[in-house]
């Protein structure tokens, strides 16, 4: 498999290691909607901090795979979007509408903590 | 029927003696260097250029301007002259000269020039056309090294002020743990908003920061490429995990966001500055409040 799936606890960490081919961006969706049902997991962490470029394939099927985590009954969190990508992300109009995102690993770990429902303020991604 | 005696002229005129009628010419400017000096400095106070200059400080430019003018043409190089133009725009930028004064004074002494040649030569009209002919070409080379050189100057300075503005213009500064504050003063051009967007963002991720208020109290207008920017900027910061809350919209620019129709829906706006900042404590579970007890004030 491209990319790693940790489980943490009650998380599951995906940490991409390289630009994912499209085929591994769908490898990974399975992967981790079938997962997180079998962990029983609360939340998916995905790190894309090595990610380089965001196409409009892969913030799609990010944005994706948050929704269908949440219809399993997780939440997501994407983590580690550089700045570069992230202001090329906005420009392509790539936003991940009603995705939270956190600055890294550290970072995602602790909104999952907090519970999502509590810092809805913060985040504002359910828009 | 002139014109083509011209012709056959110029081409005699510059193998043979341009040179010749050039040391000529630059003798009778010698000669008469206090009377057209004179005369052109009358004539750029009659043609109210200058302004700014006192008739003594005119009367001294004048003169070396006059003798910088002669010696280029003696010469015909114009590095000195050059020099010297950088020199004196460099002096008369500062106090509001404008370019069309420094190309109107240095035309008017072509013209001055020209006139007193006229008077020299005009009984021999096959020698003033010479001696013109050799004349204008390196006049007008004079006038444009000047000009030229005024411009370049002027645009140096222009350079040099908006690299000390650029300099300026956009800290980002942490006030508490995961929150900075980017003050924002002055006009958003779209340089500059690219290069707050990418200073914004390194900063977010060097300061590990959560909340970041942008305060636009200090930008009088902004157009809708400008205010699209902020919203991509905002949009990006969000995807680095932070909340931007935007503080500080005059009345005047939240009724041109609303006229554009920019969608502000995903921007977090509050009053000013100081609400802002609260509103970001209150984001992060800061909770901020006087010290009690420390004088009992009743």
């Amino acid at each position: 498999m491209a990319v790693p799936i940790l489980k943490q606890g009650p998380y599951l960490i995906a940490s991409v290691q390289s630009a994912l081919t499209d085929a591994e961006l769908l490898e990974l969706r399975n992967a981790l909607v079938l997962m997180v049902g079998k962990y029983r997991s609360r939340g998916v962490i995905v790190d894309v901090t090595a990610m380089d470029v965001m196409d409009s394939f892969a913030s799609r099927t990010l944005r994706d795979i948050a929704h269908m985590i949440r219809l399993r009954g997780a939440e997501t969190v994407i983590v580690g979007i550089q700045p570069e990508v992230a202001f090329t992300m906005v420009q392509l109009g790539l936003t991940l509408e009603g995705v939270a995102t956190a600055l890294d690993l550290e970072e995602g770990l602790t909104f999952l903590d907090r519970g999502v429902k509590k810092l809805g303020g913060h985040v504002g991604a359910s828009g | 029927m002139k014109g083509g005696r011209n012709q056959v002229n110029l081409e005699q005129v510059q193998t043979e003696s341009t040179t010749t009628l050039l040391r000529e010419l630059v003798t009778h400017l010698r000669q008469h260097r206090t009377q057209l000096r004179e005369e052109w400095a009358q004539r750029i106070t009659e043609a109210k250029l200058l302004t700014v200059m006192t008739k003594e400080e005119i009367f001294a430019e004048a003169t070396s301007v006059y003798d910088n003018y002669v010696e280029a043409l003696e010469t015909g190089t114009f590095e000195a002259l050059q020099a010297y133009a950088r020199n004196l725009s460099e002096r008369i930028i500062p106090r509001g000269v404008q370019t069309d004064e420094v190309v109107g004074i240095v035309l008017l002494l072509r013209d001055v020039l020209a006139r007193s040649l006229f008077g020299r030569y005009h009984a021999d009209f096959d020698k003033l056309n010479r001696i013109l002919d050799a004349y204008e070409p390196a006049a007008n080379r004079i006038a444009i090294t000047v000009a030229v050189g005024f411009v370049q100057e002027r645009e140096r300075t222009i350079r040099e002020q908006q690299e000390a503005i650029r300099e300026l213009s956009t800290p980002v500064l942490q006030v508490r743990e995961r929150l900075l504050i980017l003050p924002i003063i002055g006009v958003i051009d779209p340089h500059r908003a690219r290069q707050l967007t990418e200073q914004l963002l390194r900063g977010i991720r060097t300061n590990r920061a959560r909340v970041v208020v942008i305060d636009i109290t200090g930008v009088a207008a902004m157009d809708s490429n400008v205010a699209n920017h902020l919203v991509l900027t905002v949009e990006a910061s969000r995807l680095l995990g932070a909340t931007v809350i935007v503080t500080g919209l005059s009345p005047e620019i939240a009724q041109t966001l609303v006229n554009i129709g920019v969608d502000l829906t995903k921007m977090n706006t509050v009053g000013d500055l100081q609400g802002g900042i609260e509103e970001a404590e209150r984001l992060l579970g800061y909770k901020v409040g006087p010290v009690e007890k420390v004088v009992p004030t009743e």
